[in-house]
């Protein structure tokens, strides 16, 4: 491309972070737009976070509020923890993503708009009665406009493309103005266009050309003189993909079943926002996994457990409402005592919810959403890429302590990407799996109840086991020979050892660590995918002179062996989350600490900013 | 039966007690299935029984193989989990009008439509035993029960019927108390490749006696039992003075002597098209009148478990050392010094 000898007018502006949004009509491309921006930012090495939002129609009425995509990419020198609070720059391509996203720009920030989506209709539609752009009501922002659209037609008008998918480039526009802006190479967007349509494609034509014409309209406009220039960041030495937590989730799945030696078996139903789990494992085929699409959320994880009975790696992936349908079959599972992995991608609920909104209101379900006596352990992930250490982990608690799992994911953390150091997968723990294959009992018979003394759990014979014929079911059992039983003393021993058994992994997870100055009489507790910005939050306190230490819990049944007395040593436990008190309740109720509680349920992630505010009355005031 | 096999009957009863009601048709059932495992001689631990919930599902338990007693009405999904997970093992799957039309329905006609490896045996005594007698999804208009004091108004399924209208590729039904065409039954779903969906007409001497009485009783059996044999023609009656005509208009019954041998219809499972073995299962529903059993339906199509395995082995051959590095680079990915 020739318009890359040419240099920008000034040198660029050199930042440690910029956080960018790109909003527009949820059929304006947006989401391709951030994340080519995005995958280009992690080849140029900067450390990053994603958030895309988007409704949950796939098109809502053009050019409405409700039909508003973004898409926010945090780019930064530095290792971040959040996809940014505010945003620095605002890519708005009509009036109803600029009413929407404006107030979650920096005063000050950079407004980039498609003038020529702001005529009449489009700003009626987001019920604007003047145009933002030319009365004063943006004074606290330095706005950008450039005709998107005019030029988006003028540049593919030899490319082939005709009718109404001539504008569908203009995204393209937008991301060469912005790449353009932030001194990003245009190289790997047009290596991915030509890859993704051929590079004969007219469509692929119109996209290089629109994206082309954007770069050069930043270069030659006199209005455009300003460029930024983002360096990469510091991260540890070593290989890195850009990974959201499903793709995370799903090769850690895969992963889990190498170091198991086990066949993965995925049982599943399409839910948003956990459907990706089930796509992406179902091309990864050349790995012996077999995936099934059931006819329901109750077959999904009956299929699975089936597949466990019969000796796989078995996983059901879900969000709340097919756990509730779920929630039968885990019964099921934790009495027969067979290894399963649930995973729940969280989103704003109850019911149909926001589908595609964050929540971690499916908490109390995890942990209590059963019929009986019924614990399991519930992990979390904090991040997208911790999502793969976290499917690793819950299938090791699955397959030792044969029981089902909850893996608890959300929706922020399913799409959004980070940078992940990528693991040496040669050196992967392994599990030491081993199905059972003589007998057991005294007399040559097989028990299939009979408890390892260490975890509790009981052997896995496998049908096609010679010798080993047994029956499993839903019918209380006889704590030795597994054979039906009503005898009122064995229920009650077999739940306390059902019990007694879950309870146990304390013993075998990590103690939680706190971190944060010495000083520090407040303690923030976190779980799920609000890490980063409890974290960042924290970090923001402490520097402001109101030191607070924070802590993670991953491991929320059992609770890490050392938590109460960790929240003990605290005069103060501010627990931040994205639902009414859940956890909060379950540190109260277990440890009798009078936890204080920040809650939204606005099916958007935290800003820092809003736990930092919380931390520093919390700190500051004396009582 | 032979003895000359590995087993006896013994060898796959697992010493449990049996606690069905005395006279109940599932301990004929359950004698049948135990006497053909043991005459086909096929390892025990290759058998897995899956069931649901109600009478019928406690099954597995009373045989000395390997089982799971499971949920109500999730039979079908379970096992499939199974037969796919070991293509090996031959999986069957118990289940009853309640648990199988009821409450699993939409399992059976997924499990039915995608011809999974599963030999499902559908114990049919047209009411709920195990909850003490309500109406089920077979039982007649009409009936009073206990939850229909004023008589069903629940239209009935008929089994066979809806089998056929999944597109199954094995489709038959028999009674509890034939025991030789029990096992002929067994024996046909055993070797089909595919769901086998067999209905028993099986009967609840507590809570629903006679149900099939024009079909077992001394008196009535001869004039009812229309035994669908391939290549035959469908004729019945204690000379086989009756017969089947089937038309544009459906399946009738016949006198032979009034329409001429050359008219009766030749009973063919194996044709691709369920219609005419959906007109013969129309016959009669309830059992009302003379009643077809055996083979409506018995053709070859590959299995869903051939299929998954092909696409595996494909995609194996295609990327023959791919590991789990590989399939991040592919990804793309970047080096921090």
């Amino acid at each position: 491309m020739q318009e890359e000898t040419l240099s920008p007018p000034k040198p660029p502006e050199q930042r440690d972070q910029v956080v960018i949004r790109f909003a527009g009509d949820s059929g304006d491309g947006m989401q391709l737009a951030g994340t080519r921006f995005t995958e280009t930012s992690a080849a140029f090495g900067n450390d990053l976070a994603t958030f895309p939002s988007f409704p949950a129609e796939i098109r809502a009425p053009q050019g409405t509020l409700a039909g508003v995509s973004s898409f926010q990419v945090h780019i930064a020198d530095w290792d971040i923890l959040t996809h940014g609070d505010e945003a620095d720059v605002l890519v708005a391509m009509n009036p109803a993503a600029l009413k929407t996203n404006l107030r979650d720009v920096k005063p000050g920030g950079l407004i980039l708009a498609n003038e020529d989506a702001f005529d009449e209709r489009n700003l009626e539609k987001a019920g604007y009665e003047t145009n933002p752009l030319h009365d004063d009501s943006l004074s606290g922002y330095h706005v950008l406009t450039a005709p998107m659209e005019k030029l988006t037609k003028i540049a593919v008008k030899d490319t082939g493309v005709t009718g109404r998918s001539v504008l569908r480039s203009k995204n393209f526009f937008a991301l060469g103005l912005i790449s353009w802006m932030f001194n990003r190479p245009t190289e790997p967007i047009l290596e991915w266009v030509n890859n993704k349509f051929g590079a004969e494609n007219p469509v692929a034509r119109a996209n290089v050309e629109a994206l082309r014409a954007g770069f050069n309209f930043g270069n030659t406009t006199e209005e455009f003189h300003h460029t930024f220039e983002v360096a990469p960041a510091k991260l540890p030495p070593g290989e890195y993909a850009n990974i959201t937590g499903n793709q995370a989730l799903a090769w850690g799945l895969v992963a889990a079943a190498k170091a198991a030696g086990l066949p993965l078996f995925l049982g599943s139903y399409p839910i948003t926002p956990a459907t990706s789990i089930l796509e992406e494992i179902a091309r990864l085929k050349h790995f012996g996994v077999k995936t099934f699409q059931a006819e329901d959320e109750i077959a999904g994880v009956g299929v699975a457990l089936g597949a466990a009975f019969a000796g796989h790696l078995a996983v059901t992936t879900t969000s709340g409402p097919g756990v509730s349908l779920k929630s039968e079959t885990l019964s099921l599972a934790l009495t027969t005592e067979l290894p399963l992995v649930l995973v729940d991608v969280q989103r704003a609920g109850p019911s149909t919810g926001l589908p595609t909104k964050v929540e971690q209101s499916d908490l109390m379900m995890a942990l209590y959403g059963r019929h009986g006596e019924a614990p399991l352990p519930v992990i979390a992930a904090a991040s997208p890429s911790d999502a793969f250490e976290v499917a690793m982990e819950a299938a090791r608690l699955a397959l030792k302590y044969m029981t089902p799992v909850i893996l608890l994911s959300d929706g922020y953390l399913a799409n959004g990407a980070e940078p992940w150091q990528i693991p040496d997968f040669d050196n992967l723990p392994e599990f030491d799996i081993k199905y059972a294959t003589e007998p057991n009992g005294p007399d040559g018979e097989y028990l299939p109840y009979a408890r390892d003394e260490v975890t509790g759990a009981r052997p896995w014979a496998i049908p096609g086991t010679p010798g080993l014929e047994h029956r499993v079911g839903g019918l209380e059992k006889d704590a030795l020979t597994g054979l039906v039983s009503y005898d009122p003393d064995n229920h009650e021993l077999m739940t306390e050892a059902r019990a007694a058994k879950i309870a146990g992994i304390a013993n075998d997870i990590p103690e939680a660590e706190v971190s944060g100055p010495e000083e520090a009489k407040t303690l923030v507790v976190s779980w799920g995918s609000t890490f980063g910005a409890v974290r960042a939050a924290v970090n923001n306190a402490t520097d402001a002179g109101y030191p607070a230490a924070h802590l993670h819990v991953r491991y929320l049944n059992p609770f890490p062996r050392n938590l109460g007395d960790l929240l003990a040593a605290y005069e103060k436990v501010l627990v931040p989350e994205l639902n009414s008190g859940q956890l909060a309740a379950l540190l109260r109720a277990a440890y009798l600490v009078p936890t204080v509680t920040l809650n939204k349920v606005q099916g958007e992630p935290f800003m820092a900013n809003e736990i930092t505010k919380k931390i520093i009355d919390l700190v500051g005031d004396p009582s | 039966m032979t003895t000359d096999t590995r087993y006896t009957r013994a060898d796959f009863q697992s010493g449990g007690e049996v606690k069905w009601c005395p006279g109940c048709g599932d301990y004929t059932i359950l004698a049948s299935v135990q006497n053909f495992l043991a005459e086909l001689d096929v390892d025990r631990e290759k058998h897995v029984f899956v069931s649901g919930i109600g009478c019928a599902s406690r099954f597995p338990y009373y045989m000395n193989t390997y089982g799971m007693h499971s949920i109500h009405g999730r039979a079908a999904a379970i096992a499939t989990g199974v037969a796919l997970a070991d293509p090996s093992l031959t999986v069957w799957v118990i289940t009853g009008d309640g648990d199988g039309l009821s409450i699993g329905g939409n399992h059976l006609i997924h499990a039915l439509r995608r011809n999974v490896n599963l030999k499902i045996l559908l114990f049919n005594n047209q009411i709920y035993g195990l909850t003490k007698g309500q109406y089920s999804p077979t039982s007649e208009l009409g009936k009073r029960t206990k939850t229909s004091p004023a008589g069903s108004i629940d239209h009935p399924f008929n089994p066979v019927s809806l089998a056929l209208g999944t597109e199954a590729t094995f489709v038959a039904r028999t009674i509890d108390m034939d025991r030789p065409h029990t096992t002929a039954m067994l024996r046909a779903a055993y070797e089909h490749q595919g769901t086998a969906f067999v209905e028993i007409y099986q009967n609840c001497n507590v809570f629903n006696d006679k149900a099939f009485q024009l079909l077992t009783g001394r008196q009535e059996r001869e004039a009812n039992r229309i035994y669908l044999e391939a290549g035959e023609p469908i004729v019945f009656g204690a000379d086989n003075e009756m017969g089947v005509t089937v038309g544009l208009d459906g399946a009738k019954i016949v006198e032979v002597a009034d329409v001429g041998m050359d008219a009766i219809a030749i009973h063919d499972p194996t044709m691709p098209n369920p219609g005419v073995a959906f007109l013969l299962s129309r016959l009669s529903h309830g059992p009302t009148g003379p009643t077809p059993i055996g083979v409506f339906r018995q053709v070859q199509r590959v299995t869903y478990g051939e299929l998954m395995t092909e696409q595996i082995e494909a995609a194996k051959e295609r990327n023959a050392s791919a590991s789990i590095s590989d399939l991040v680079s592919q990804h793309g990915t970047w080096r921090v010094e």
